[in-house]
């Protein structure tokens, strides 16, 4: 069988002498394994590899995609995708202009994550389902557990060859605690790229949440109201992903006047000490690479400075059409999809108020922690908490059943009163966006404060 | 297939090949404009075998070698889970339409005359709309062989159309949308505009909702992304085994308004969640959920079923390509006598909900589920007043639905996989910003 690097070899000379304005491929073979639990016993434990690839071209404006598993017969998909690209375009085509790069980059990790025996994987795992299980009135259990390992050639009709490698881990532990009919469920999900590693020790972790779970059995429901909230890194990471980090994806942006004028730049977001920021730069975090899917080199991008909107993340695409730097953040889930623009590694950047400061005169508030979920339709967006605490008379009072949050881009981050100095990074997200989910990306924050925030409750 | 089952079989105990191979096409508009063609052809296997007693796995796609394969599975069924059932040695099965040769010669042309259409139709009523548009055509082809003699073989067609709308207006931004899914090819684009439009007619004016517990309609995308997510999980047969599912313990018994009725069929003519076998072969069957309010059944795949001492009613699914567990494959709710006219007409001050975004971030387990009304109306004196917004509903499905106001005459498809009429709830817990 021929390597996907020689099949792309072969196909470079006819990439570059296609009629299209641009074209690209994009090959990919991966390997995982994932472990899976229910309750006392494993569910399901499995191999997978995979391979295949898709041609892009682009004419008069238009987009020609075709992904194939199938790797006969290449010259007859580039024809397909040229000759879909012509029946779809009828304007002008625009790419940022970007150099050819020819590069190969490695994983990064010592251990292949993959080739761990899996008796090994197993008997971390079944040492943490046992945490969970000594834990009283704990019903049940999940946890799903994957690895992958993947590499990934991209070529394009102006002379860049990349290969890059890349690994990953991802964990979701869930402790369901039963009484009474009464059903509530605490989850924790962690993640690397690549390191198995980051997974291991976490016992503490995990006995904590289990017993959190079954805590919740007694605890209150929150009233539904306005509310000033306090939300931990975790949380506050889902937060500026969902509340801002999708808004600022300017594929939804570059051929909408109305959104434009909305987006302007310098336009006032938020107060002065709020910075926010999107980098696959940053070496070694979920959402980091090199080159994005398009073979743009990743950049360290400001959302968000001093409260102005100061940055978006780009295609090539969306670059060129609003006048702006692409910032290497064209993603795709794999080769079934065409890349579109995503988030990496999004967080804000720490100010200088402790958490104990942060509470302090809060007479009547909430503590969210960790995060259950997120959603956004741009303007208005939900989170939702894995843990929630009243906060009375500037302490951390009683728990209470998690809450969903909601807000308005509009006004919410306004509402951003304090920033902590604690920044800490989660890496156990993972992005939906149209069909393509989910993407590796982390999110990350320190402990904020946000004031008149939409509590959901009874 | 037969040589990797060969091969499979020299190995383990039973063996059984699972290959879905799928051919898509799709017209994409972005910014009310043609935007992209796009084509997908992928073909993926899964073996399962039963070594020693127990289950090993593994998936290959593309050019997957099939020693690899073998390898794979024998490498986890050391760790595997213990198999309690034995799979089937069926080679009968229901008829079930759901191939029409028709959609795979409806040309891109067309297809993008029928995107065409539906954007100059939502365009046409609000100007200053952006739409995001899709046609999409394609058919799967699945194939199942075991080591017990078993074999099933089907092709399914499909053919789904897409909008959705944005309007902004200063920072204001509204969202509306609706699909269209069948095996058959939808030639009618009107059918999903219609609902949009109607959709921009009510959430023209803005109207403020208060703060308190107030009655709501669901309409049946409401339904769909607030109601059906916890259900799906108290009904599955897993869940039941594993004592998580709140209805678990209470079959005979009612949990629900007896007005309300829930099955699960996957012999539909002509749907997309429709097919004469599951993903194990095991043929498809009706299976009765809920019938007037009494709990009557679960959904189970083999191996979930033989652990609770009962059948498989034909549920098994390989979601992401995984082993096969229970899922359904299309839930409908059976239709009430109430129109949606009146339900409306009945509310003195409520709400209607179209889309609630996040439910399903909640307990989805203990049925709680709370969301940010994306797309909702003010109900004022029987009539809707206009779109609310920042505005959260929160409540619990099982005190909801143990006492429901009315049940709708008027049942729709939403999303190919779940079929029901709106529901009339008396009260649930409204946050809002106003």
């Amino acid at each position: 069988m021929a390597s996907i690097e020689s099949t792309a070899r072969g196909l470079a000379g006819e990439l570059k002498k296609n009629r299209a304005d641009y074209s690209e491929a994009r090959f990919e073979e991966s390997q995982t394994s994932h472990i899976t639990y229910r309750g006392k016993g494993l569910e399901s434990i499995g191999r997978a590899t995979a391979s295949g690839g898709n041609v892009r071209a682009l004419v008069k404006g238009g987009w020609g995609f075709t992904s194939f598993n199938n790797l006969d017969k290449l010259s007859g998909r580039i024809s397909l995708a040229v000759e879909q690209a012509r029946s779809a375009g009828s304007g002008k085509s625009k790419l940022a202009e970007v150099g050819p790069a020819v590069d190969e980059v490695p994983s990064g990790v010592v251990k292949n994550p993959v080739e761990i025996p899996l008796a090994e994987k197993k008997r971390l795992l079944d040492e943490y389902n046992e945490i969970i299980w000594s834990t009283p009135q704990i019903q049940t259990s999940t946890i799903g557990y994957a690895d992958s390992r993947k590499k990934v050639v991209f070529l394009n009709s102006e002379g860049s060859f990349i290969t890059q490698e890349r690994a990953d881990v991802s964990l979701r532990l869930t402790a369901i605690a039963a009484k009474d009919g009464e059903v509530q469920q605490v989850g924790l999900s962690l993640g690397s790229r690549g390191d198995f590693g980051a997974i291991e020790g976490l016992h503490d972790k995990i006995s904590e949440m289990a017993r959190h779970a079954v805590e919740l059995l007694t605890a209150p429901q929150a009233k539904g109201g306005e509310y000033t909230v306090v939300l931990d890194p975790v949380l506050a990471g889902v937060f500026v992903h969902e509340a801002f980090g999708h808004l600022s994806e300017s594929d939804f942006v570059y051929e909408n006047d109305r959104l434009r004028d909305i987006m302007k730049l310098g336009k006032q977001f938020g107060a002065k000490n709020l910075n926010i920021v999107d980098s696959a730069a940053e070496p070694g975090l979920r959402g980091s690479y090199k080159y994005d899917d398009e073979g743009v080199r990743a950049v360290k991008t400001y959302l968000i400075q001093e409260g102005k909107l100061v940055g978006r993340l780009h295609s090539r695409e969306t670059a060129a059409k609003m006048n702006e730097k692409p910032t290497g953040n064209a993603r795709a889930i794999n080769y079934r999809y065409p890349p579109i623009v995503r988030m990496t590694n999004t967080y804000i950047e720490p100010g200088a108020v402790s958490f104990d400061d942060m509470i302090a005169d809060i007479k009547e508030g909430i503590y969210a922690r960790n995060w259950y979920g997120g959603m956004t339709s741009m303007e208005m967006f939900t989170f939702s908490a894995g843990e929630t605490y009243m906060i009375r008379n500037g302490k951390i009072a009683e728990a209470l059943r998690p809450v969903m949050l909601t807000g308005n881009v509009f006004s919410t981050l306004k509402n951003i009163d304090a920033i902590g100095n604690d920044l800490d990074m989660n890496q156990g997200g993972g992005c939906g966006k149209g069909s393509q989910m989910p993407l590796p990306v982390s999110n990350g924050s320190p402990h904020i404060r946000i004031q008149h925030c939409l509590v959901g409750g009874t | 297939m037969e040589y990797i089952l060969a091969r499979a079989k020299k190995v383990a105990e039973e063996a059984e090949v699972f290959q879905v191979s799928s051919e898509e096409t799709q017209v994409r508009f972005e910014a009310n404009r043609l935007k992209q063609l796009q084509t997908n052809q992928t073909t993926s296997m899964a073996l399962r075998i039963i070594k020693d007693g127990r289950i090993g796995y593994a998936t290959t796609t593309g050019t997957g070698d099939e020693e690899v394969l073998v390898r794979n599975a024998v490498e986890t069924a050391e760790f595997g889970t213990v198999a309690r059932f034995q799979l089937p040695d069926t080679k009968d099965y229901p008829e079930v339409d759901i191939y029409d040769p028709a959609v795979e010669s409806v040309s891109i042309k067309e297809m993008i005359g029928l995107g065409e259409e539906m954007i100059a139709a939502v365009t046409g009523h609000t100007p200053g709309i952006m739409c995001e548009a899709g046609a999409s055509r394609g058919v799967i082809s699945v194939r199942i062989i075991n080591s017990r003699g078993g074999r099933a073989e089907y092709r399914k067609s499909f053919f789904s159309l897409d909008i959705e709308g944005n309007l902004i207006e200063e920072t204001d931004m509204l969202f509306v949308g609706e699909s269209e899914s069948s095996c058959h090819p939808l030639a009618d684009p009107q059918k999903v505009t219609d609902l949009v439009l109607r959709q921009l007619d009510l959430a023209k004016d803005r109207a403020k909702a208060p703060t308190r517990q107030l009655p709501v309609v669901f309409t049946p995308n409401g339904v769909g992304s607030a109601l059906i997510l916890p259900l799906m999980s108290a009904l599955n047969g897993k869940m039941v085994l594993e004592g998580a599912s709140p209805v678990g313990d209470k079959v005979g018994k009612t949990v629900f308004d007896k007005k309300f009725s829930l099955h699960d069929d996957p012999m539909v003519g002509y749907r997309p969640g429709s097919r004469p076998c599951d993903d194990e072969g095991v043929p498809s069957q009706r299976t009765t959920l809920i019938e007037k309010g009494v709990v009557r059944g679960f959904l189970y795949d083999l191996q979930t079923a033989a652990l609770a001492g009962t059948q498989s009613t034909g549920n098994g699914s390989r979601n992401r390509g995984g082993l096969p567990a229970p899922a359904p494959s299309a839930f409908i709710v059976k239709p009430g006598k109430t129109t949606y006219d009146d339900m409306v007409a009945d509310i003195k001050e409520g709400l209607v909900v179209e889309q609630l975004m996040g439910a399903e971030q909640g307990n989805i387990l203990g049925g709680d589920f709370s969301g940010n009304v994306l797309l909702g109306y003010k109900v004022e004196n029987g009539k809707i007043v206009g779109r609310v917004k920042d505005t959260m509903v929160s409540g619990n499905i099982y005190k909801m639905l143990k006492d429901i106001a009315a049940i709708g005459s008027e049942a729709r498809w939403i999303s190919g996989f779940l079929q029901t009429p709106p529901l009339y709830c008396y009260s649930l817990s409204v946050s809002s910003k106003g």
